[in-house]
Order: structure tokens, then sequence, then C-alpha cells
């Protein structure tokens, strides 16, 4: 019963189940008592954020370390068999993501608050499972257990979208499942895969990240295995030409469905390829690389026209993830380590700015019954508080320095740059011309102008203490990054060092297990 | 140094305070914060300018606040003070603070006081950033923080149509300039590895390889980083071809016109020229390049101006001309005249603007100079404050524009008789299209409503104290530069430890070419006056005359500002919205979705035809989903 053990001592599996473990009461609770379920939402997700922060904090402090250390919760075999175990990890890659995904849960909550208005109960256990699957996701060291966490996630998002999405609500909830699903079925016969090849190399089958980090394959075979975990990937962040899920899901999904889309499922996507994409696979094709560089460029330029061109204030934000979600792509593909930071530094960026955009969008929503430029405007004038929020955001949101998108893109195209893609740090760089382009036009549209409504309530207090913590984060993260970027510069560094000594060792034509030593590399 | 720290933090904290208070209904709350921090920060800047320029040969000192990254991008936020800073510290803090102390009185009765002293406290902070930063880093925060406060105060009267447009327009177009500052950053880390000026400027000083073998875009690295920074300027400083959006920035309020879009913030890109001006020094195709754009934006703007009505675009367009000048004194490779230029604009301009808007405030809002006329008896201090200025833009010796304006005359001279000539005529035009205005606004008789003659009135003192202090400034502030006919040429001597000499470059004019040039500069200040009053000492009807004059073609080109906006929404705004829509409705929607359709279509066709033995239903499906997941978990804990 290890794993009763972990779950009542402070742990990461205590983290990832707690959610879980709390969506119990709520099963024999009586739903149409629905303020008491949204109080009872927001001390669990509270305690949730609290317990992570607490656990982050211990395990930085043990060792009185500069960095952020990889540490692990004891492994429980589960099919010994095919070496598929329970195993959750977290290092300075996953950490920050982590503390994102529990930082904006109670935010979710608070912005839900009264724009869900139907079945508490159930949007409340799909959104303690839902949390279980991200953060599970984010700790597997196993890629089966990855695998698992990543389709549990599937589903209470298909619910939140499809009972609490807006009129095409069923249209864009199918639209993600089957996205979603067309990727993660080749990923998951790329796993089978790489787990059966391990044990021609090594004798016995693994799934687990840090055997499978000491096997190389051929060049080919890599290749194929790449693309399996790229399409899911890439469709998850979402790359160009695999993004059109994207704008009709968050245009249909609730607010806190959109915030937590915006602020934390797309970043499984790029976590993804830090983690499992670029390490495991180091001898893919230059070509391939590029590709992925090149459609990460397209994203920025393109998914930032169409952005400036829409006409629902939700789409805008929506083509705008696509685009920003771009730097981040570009910022791994270029393999720096300076990108590689502001990559991580703007995933937890854009989860800030785009989850208080899609809150604010929320906000004017249940105000105004409508998300159109064309019926909105002027708002500065009855909702101060709301067009600063609104003001301060977009410019996070747009790269102005002292904010934190700044830093984010800074470092991704230094690291670019570095990485000797000058051409591509060019035309990424039109990318931020292109953001003020798409998000001063969306300002001009709501906040600036006359107002002829009716509607005067400025922000509830429950929106202001949803809008509040994020924009104090989005302005410490501009003018203190280093303590942000600190604690996962170990982490990257290894993982990038691991990358390289995998691409510099000989080719091989047969499953090999290489002498690397992954742990001290990862000490 | 930690005063520098104090002289950037307390506009900063009074942006704080005042935007707290603006959700509040206390005025003098507000008053009392703006005029004590900016001037605190005024008052500290004094002492410090003093003090360092004092010593016997000033040092450049730094002070670090902190680190801002760690390595490997290690950046910090630091502050540099030298000779260069310590000017334009003093433009910043002297003219901000009077230009804080006049919007008290103009902004008086606005609704969101509050707000306004927000934004230009942060204005102040975000600008003293600018120039204090020792690197690329905190000046380029700075840069785009000026733009940010630039944005919001040209937007600040934002339930009209115009401000929320232009306000964007500005924000956009600087934005272009930004983007190359932006490149300039990656370039200067992956080549130094530091942002620091001084030590990039070293390295390249130092080190000849350097300059001369690194190749990047096919430019050599000084002339590569000379030429973006010198983009990024275009943006913020209003040249061609980014210049237009600093008539539209108009619709703000007046005070700001004369705060950010004459003093200060559009002067940032000479600063920056400056503040790196041995790259520019290293290249001089570069340098050649600002030559002819800022002759071409000089000449262009000037020759707008005098076609134009509203009084804050004259000044605007004159605003443009006059930045014009400054790059022109960069691009001949005198520095040292460019800050003297600025400078000395800084108070000739911002009196301008600050008068414009005592004449706008009397009339109640209105701007078009064929309604005013006669205003002389009404305003006593704006007419003489607004003469001065008008006299010392116009270059009369010897007030402030004089100097400055001959002396980058005297080095183009030297530099190419052609260009020379135009910036002759452009003083002649400068002349012209200022008492074109100046006559039309106080001489003659008043041409508005019945209503406005009643209301009109000077302002009061918050108002034409600051206006007689610039005033004073306008007439005085040349005596510090290069007295001609002299050796003595205290800004010069100041600002030498920053310039680099690469080779002597001083003007060595015998004395009667100093007479032949300071008489051709006065001949055409001279003429410009005299044309503009035998035009206009009828009125508005002038124009028509000036129209057959230059013929009506002409005429209709300069009113209508070269259709340089027009021509730009042509070649870019509106062919870059058509391919964003073909990109959204045919790429998006056609395309990508379209064949996702098609494939959705025939999956579902295939399992309609195999359906007899799976029901096809998505909820059975997530049903035995969900049940597998439960039974693996079961596994696990048993």
């Amino acid at each position: 019963m290890k794993f009763l053990e972990l779950l009542t001592n402070p742990s990461l599996t205590l983290i990832v189940f707690f959610p879980t473990l709390a969506a119990i009461p709520l099963l024999v609770a009586n739903k149409r008592n629905e303020k008491r379920i949204k109080w009872y939402l927001l001390v669990v997700f509270t305690a949730e954020f609290l317990l992570s922060a607490y656990l982050v904090t211990l395990l930085y402090l043990k060792d009185g370390i500069k960095y952020f250390p990889l540490v692990a919760d004891p492994t429980i075999p589960w099919l010994p068999r095919y070496g598929i175990a329970y195993r959750l990890a977290i290092d300075g890659i996953s950490m920050p993501l982590i503390l994102l995904t529990t930082f904006i849960m109670p935010i979710v909550i608070l912005g839900s608050w009264s724009s869900i208005k139907k079945h508490w109960k159930l949007y409340g256990i799909s959104l303690l499972i839902l949390t279980t699957g991200i953060l599970g996701a984010f700790l597997a060291y196993d890629l089966i257990l990855f695998y698992i966490f990543w389709e549990v996630m599937l589903v209470p998002m298909y619910l939140i979208i499809g009972v609490w999405g807006g009129e095409r609500r069923i249209y864009a909830a199918v639209k993600f499942f089957l996205y979603t699903l067309a990727g993660s079925l080749p990923m998951l016969l790329a796993i089978l895969w790489l787990g059966w090849r391990f044990s021609k190399a090594a004798g016995y089958w693994s799934f687990h990240y840090l055997e499978l980090l000491t096997m190389l394959l051929p060049p080919q075979e890599q290749l194929w295995l790449f693309i399996g975990f790229a399409l899911a990937f890439a469709i998850k962040v979402p790359l160009f030409p695999l993004h059109t899920w994207l704008p009709d899901a968050h245009v249909e999904a609730p607010t806190g469905g959109s915030v937590i889309l915006a602020a934390v499922l797309l970043k499984l996507g790029t976590y993804g390829f830090m983690r499992f994409g670029v390490p495991l696979f180091p001898h893919v094709k230059e070509e391939v690389i590029d590709l992925i560089l090149v459609l990460s460029l397209i994203g920025i330029i393109y998914a930032a026209l169409v952005a400036w061109v829409q006409e629902d204030m939700k789409k805008l934000i929506a083509y705008s993830s696509v685009a920003h979600l771009g730097f981040v792509t570009l910022g791994i593909f270029s393999m720096t380590e300076i990108s590689w930071s502001g990559a991580l530094l703007q995933m937890v960026n854009h989860g800030l700015s785009t989850g208080a955009l899609f809150l604010l969008v929320g906000m004017i929503y249940e105000r105004f019954h409508t998300k159109k430029f064309k019926e909105l405007g002027g708002l500065a004038q009855p909702l101060p508080l709301l067009a600063f929020f609104l003001v301060f955001s977009a410019m996070a949101s747009a790269g102005l320095p002292g904010l934190n998108g700044f830093v984010g893109e800074l470092m991704i195209l230094t690291g670019t740059y570095i990485g000797g893609y000058k051409i591509y740090t060019v035309i990424g760089a039109i990318g931020v011309i292109l953001a003020a382009l798409y998000l001063l036009r969306m300002l001009k549209e709501t906040v600036w102008g006359e107002y002829t409504g009716a509607v005067k309530k400025d922000l509830h207090s429950y929106e202001k203490m949803a809008l509040f913590p994020l924009a104090v984060l989005m302005l410490l993260i501009g003018i203190i990054p280093s303590v942000f970027i600190k604690p996962s510069q170990e982490s990257i560094l290894q993982t990038l060092k691991i990358y390289s000594v995998r691409k510099n060792y000989p080719k091989v034509t047969k499953p090999l297990i290489i002498p690397i030593d992954i742990d001290k590399e990862k000490k | 140094m930690t005063s520098l720290i104090a002289i950037v933090l307390l506009p900063f904290l009074g942006a704080v305070v005042n935007g707290i208070l603006s959700f509040s209904n206390s005025k003098r709350a507000v008053t009392f914060t703006a005029l004590a921090t900016t001037g605190g920060s005024l008052v500290i800047a004094l002492y410090t300018i003093w003090r360092y320029l004092t010593e016997l040969s000033p040092q450049p000192i730094e002070y670090v606040l902190y680190k801002w990254l760690e390595k490997p991008l290690e950046i910090q936020i630091s502050f540099l003070l030298d000779p260069l800073s310590a000017i334009m510290l003093f433009v910043v803090t002297f003219v901000g603070f009077f230009i804080h102390l006049y919007s008290t009185g103009y902004m008086s009765d606005d609704e969101g006081y509050g707000r306004y002293f927000a934004y230009l406290n942060l204005f102040m902070g975000m600008m003293l950033l600018l120039i204090l930063g020792s690197n690329l880093l905190v000046t380029f925060i700075g840069w785009e923080g000026v733009g940010l406060c630039s944005y919001l105060l040209i937007g600040f009267y934002y339930k009209q149509d115009e401000p929320p447009r232009a306000s964007m327009k500005a924000f956009v177009v600087n934005r272009i300039g930004d983007f190359a500052f932006l490149i300039a950053i990656f370039i200067s880390f992956a080549h130094f590895a530091t942002l620091e000026y001084r030590e990039i400027l070293n390295a390249i000083a130092t080190n000849q390889q350097l300059q001369d073998t690194v190749y990047i875009f096919g430019l050599t690295l000084p002339a590569l980083l000379a030429l973006l920074l010198f983009i990024a300027a275009t943006g913020k400083s209003a040249q061609l071809p980014l210049y237009v959006w600093l008539p539209d920035a108009m619709a703000g309020p007046t005070p700001v016109s004369a705060l950010i879009h004459a003093a200060t913030m559009v002067t940032a890109g000479v600063y920056l020229l400056t503040r790196t001006n041995l790259l520019f020094q290293l290249s001089p195709n570069i340098l050649k390049l600002v030559t002819l754009i800022s002759v071409a934006t000089a000449f262009m703007a000037a020759s707008i101006a005098i076609a134009q009505r509203d009084i804050k675009k004259v000044l605007a367009y004159s605003t443009v001309s006059q930045l014009g000048y400054m790059f022109l004194a960069a691009g001949v490779g005198a520095f040292v005249v460019s800050i003297f230029h600025l400078f000395t604009h800084a108070f000739f301009k911002a009196l301008l603007f600050l008068g414009s808007g005592s004449v706008i405030h009397a009339m109640e809002g209105e701007q078009d100079i064929y309604k005013m006329g006669g205003l002389k008896q009404h305003l006593p201090h704006t007419y003489i404050t607004f003469l001065i200025g008008t006299l010392a833009i116009a270059g009369f010796p010897p007030l402030a524009g004089f100097f400055s304006k001959d002396a980058i005359l005297a080095y183009t001279y030297d530099h190419s008789k052609a260009i020379y000539f135009i910036g002759l005529i452009t003083a002649g035009l400068t002349s012209f299209y200022m008492f074109r205005m100046f006559i039309l606004t106080f001489h003659g008789e008043f041409r508005g409503t019945e209503e406005q003659r009643k209301h009109l009135h000077e302002s009061p003192p918050s108002m034409t104290l600051p206006l007689w202090i610039l005033a004073i400034g306008s007439a005085f502030v040349g005596f510090i530069g290069k007295i001609p006919f002299t050796h003595y040429d205290l800004f010069g001597k100041i600002l030498s430890p920053v310039i680099v000499k690469l080779e002597e470059k001083a003007v060595h004019h015998d004395v009667l070419h100093e007479v032949l040039l300071i008489t051709l500069s006065v001949v055409a200040a001279l003429l410009g006056l005299v044309a503009a009053k035998v035009l206009y000492s009828q009125g508005p009807t002038g124009d028509e005359r000036l129209k057959s004059i230059i013929t009506a073609p002409l005429y209709t080109l300069l009113k209508g500002k070269y259709f340089v906006d027009e021509l730009y929404t042509f070649v870019i705004v509106t062919p870059l919205r058509t391919t964003a829509n073909i990109l959204w409705r045919f790429v998006d929607q056609l395309i990508i979705d379209g064949t996702l359709h098609l494939a959705a279509g025939i999956v579902q066709l295939i399992s309609a035809l195999g359906s007899f033995t799976t029901t096809g239903n998505l909820r059975n499906y997530m049903l035995y989903f969900v049940i597998g997941i439960i039974l693996l978990i079961a596994y696990t804990v048993g």
C-alpha cells in the first residue's frame, strides 16, 4: 500500500491526487446547494496551491542549493513484466508548470463564480479530475503513466466545453476531442514501440523515462517515433496548421475552460517537446527541426494577422495564443540554454496574461452578453478598474518591457539568434510588432470610445481577487525575472546536456544502450 | 550615486499614488503628489548635476541597482551619469516639472485629473530610465515605457473618435522602430555578451577585427548596429518614413504635446545616436543615410507646416522638422551640436506648445488659427512669451535657436553645399510658417464667435509662470553654446568626453566665411518673417495669395501633407488587412478546416458501414475509456 502511504505524506502523489480525493465528497453533495459547492472548490484549490507551494519550497530548500533539484516519489511497480511503473518526479522544468497550474485553479473558480450557472457539482468534479490529469502529466516519469494522465485530461475538458459552452459547443467539443485523439494515438504507438525496442537492447522492458534516455535508436526510427510524439504535442500547442480546433474551443468554452485551456493545457504540448520530443530523439534530421521552426514562425505571423481581423474578442485572444505559443516552440527548437529558459518562462507568462485576458472577456460577457467588438466600446468610462486590468494584461501580452511577456520574448529571440537562426530571429521579432497591432485594436474596440450602454457595475470583489494576483505576478516577473528563471536553469542545462551527449554519440543501426550516466547528469 | 535612484523612483511613486487617487476625488492630493515627486526629482537632479559638472574632470559614474537576469544572459538594471546623461537629466526634470505645474492649471477642470497625472508621472519615470540607463536594456525599458505613456496620453480624451485612433497609430508605428531596437539588442548580446554601452563601445574601439571583419546581413557590425538604432530613432523621433504618428499625436492634451511630443520623448532618438556615436562615426554610409533622411524630413515637414490651419498641427510639423535638424547635425558628425539643438529646442518648443495651450484654453478648445486673431490684447503674457519662442525657433540672434541652428548649418556647409542650401531654405520656411501662425493668432481682427470673445482671458499664474521660465530659457540658453567669432563653447566643453574623436571635425571658418553664413541665416529668417507679414496682415486670405504664388497643385499637395497617410493606407494597411482576411477565411476556414471536415466525413462513412459491431456513439467510447482508466488505477492500488 505504498500508494496510500504517499497519499498521506507531503509528496508529489499527494499533489496529484488531492483534487481527485476532494472530488469524492462532492459526489454525495447536494447539487442544489451551489453556493456551498463553489466555496468548497475554492477552499480545495487554494489548499492545493498552498500544498504544492509548500512542497516545492521544501524541496527547494532541502539541500540549501541554488537550483531546483530532480526529486522523485518512490516507484511503485505496476506491470513489472513490461517495465511499467508508477513513477512521479519533479525538476526545474516541471516545477514552474506545476505551480502555474495550482495557482491558476482557484482563479478559475473565481472566474466561474457567476458565469457558470448550472450543474456546479459536475463542473467541480470535472475540474478536479482535470487538475489531477494535468499535474500527473507534468510529473509522470513513466511514459505509459504519462499517456494515461494525458488522456485523463481529455474527458473533463470535453465535458467542460460540451456542457457549459456556447451555442456551437458540441461542434467545438467534438473537434477538440477528435483532434487530440488523432494526435495521442500515434503517440501511444510510439511509446509502446520505444518500450519494445528497449527490451531488444537491454533485455528487459522499460518505460522509465530516464532509462529510455540511455537507449539510442537508428536515426530513421527516431524520426518516425519523433513524428508520433510531435503530432500529439503539436496539436496541443497548437502549431500551425494544426491549430484550428483552438479558436473554436476557446470561443465556445466557458470562461473557466478557456482559462485552463490557455494557461495550462496548451503548455503540455510545449512541455512534451522539452521533456520527451527533443531529448529522446536527438538524431532527428535538421530539416525536421527546421520545419518546426518555420511552422512556429508561420504561426507567429499568420495567427497575429488573423487575430487582427477578428470580430469576436475571444477569438482574437485565441489566435493570439497561437502566435504566442509559436514563440515558445521557436525557443525550444533553437536548442540554446537561453531560448529554453525563455520558452519555459514564456509558457508561464502566456498562462498569466492570456489567462487574465480570458477572465476579462468573461467579465465583459457577463455584463453585456456579447463578445463582439461592434457591440462593445468605451468601457473605460463605466468600468475603469476592468479597463485598467484589460490594458495591463494586453500590454503584458504585447511584450511591453517591465512586464512579464517581454522577458520571455527577449530570451527566446536572443537565444534563437545565438543559436545561429538570424533570419528566423528577425521574422520572429516582426511578430512583436504585430502583437501590438491586434492587441491595441482590441483595446480600441473595447476600452476606448464613447460608452452608450447602461451597465455601470465595475468589478465585483471575487473578480478583483481573480485578477489582482495575476497582475502582481505579471509585474514581478517583468521587474525581477531572474528570481523566476534561476531555479529552472540547472534542469534546463542538464536536459540540453543529455540531449547533446546523445546527439554527439555515433549514430547506431540497431537499438543500443549507451554509456551515459543519467543520474550523474541529472544531479 | 544613490541620488540617481531617488530621481528615477520619485516619479514612479507619484504615478502609483496618483493612479490610486484617480479612483477617488481628491484633486488637491493629486496636485500635491504630482508636484512633490517631480519637484523633488528636479531638486535632487539639479544638485546632482551641479556637483557632477563642477568636478575638475567628471568621470562617468555607474550605479548598479540589481541584476535583472543572470548568466548566461546577464543583464543588470544600472544607471550611468556622464555629461550626456547629465544634460538630458536637466532637460527632462526641468522642463518636466514646469509642464507638470502648467498642467495643474490647464487640466484643472478635467474629470480625469488624477488619471492624467498618473500617466504624466509615469512618463517622467520612464523617460528618466531611458536617459539614465547604462545599457541598451534599461534604455529600451524606458523607450517602450515612454511609448506606453505617450499612447495613454494621446488617447487621454478617449471618448472622442480621434484620440483612440491616433494613440493606436502612434504605438504601432513606434513598434516598427522598436523592432529594430530589439534586433540591435540581440546582436549586441550575441557579439559582446553584454548590453552595457561602455563595454560595447570599448570592445569596438579596441578591436579592429570587430570593426572590419564581422559581417551580418551584409554590413559590418558597427554599421548594422548603427543602422538598427537609427531605424529605432526614426520611429521615436518621428523621421521619414515613420514620422506619420507625431502630427496625429496632437489629439492628446496640449501640455502632453509640449512635454512628450516636443521637448523630451521625441528627442530620445537623437540622444541614442549621440550615446552610441562611435558606431555611427565608424559607418560613413549610415551617417550619409542619416543626413539624407534628416534633411528630407526637415524640409518636407516645414513645407507641410506652411499650409496647416490647426495651431497644434503647425507646431507638430515644426517639431518633426526641428528633429530633422538635430539628426542632420548628427549626420554631418556634429553630435555636440545635435544635442545642443535638442537642448535649445526643448525650451522654445515646449514654450510654443504651452503658449498654444494657453490660447486654446482661452478659446474654449478652438485650435483653428483661421478663427483666432487679435489675441494680443487679451493674452498679454502668452503673447510676449509666444513671440520670444517664435523668434527663437525662427533663428533670430541672439535667441537660443539662432545659436544651435546656425551651428548645424555651419557644419552642414562644410559637409555638403547642396544639403546646406536645403537646410537654409528650411530655415526660411520655419520663420515663414511660424510668423504666419503667430500673426494669424495674435494680430489682426478677432475672427471667433461672440461667445468665445466674451470668454477670452489670460491664463492663471500656474500656467503663465512656466511660460515665462521657458521664455527666459529660450532667450538666453543659446549663450552656453559656441559663440560665433570666439572659441568660447561651454556646451561643447561639457559634452566633449562623450563624443569620440576619430578625426578633428571642428569648423575652422575664417571670419569672412562665418560672417557670410550668419548673414545668410539671418536673411533667411528675415525673409520668412517679411513674407509672412506681407501675406497675412489681412488675415487668412493670405493663404489664397500663397496658393496663387506657389500654384494650386503644389498648395494642395502641401495642405494634404503630401498624402503620405493615404499612401500608407493604400500600399501597406489595406493590403495587409486583405491578406489577413484571406488567411482567416480562406486558409483557416476553407483549406484547413475543410480538409478536416472531409476527413471526418469519410471516417463517418466508413464507421457507418461497420456499425454492426460498434455503436459509433462517442459517448459510449468515452464510457469504456473511463472504465478502463478506473480499472487500471484500481489495479495499482490493489
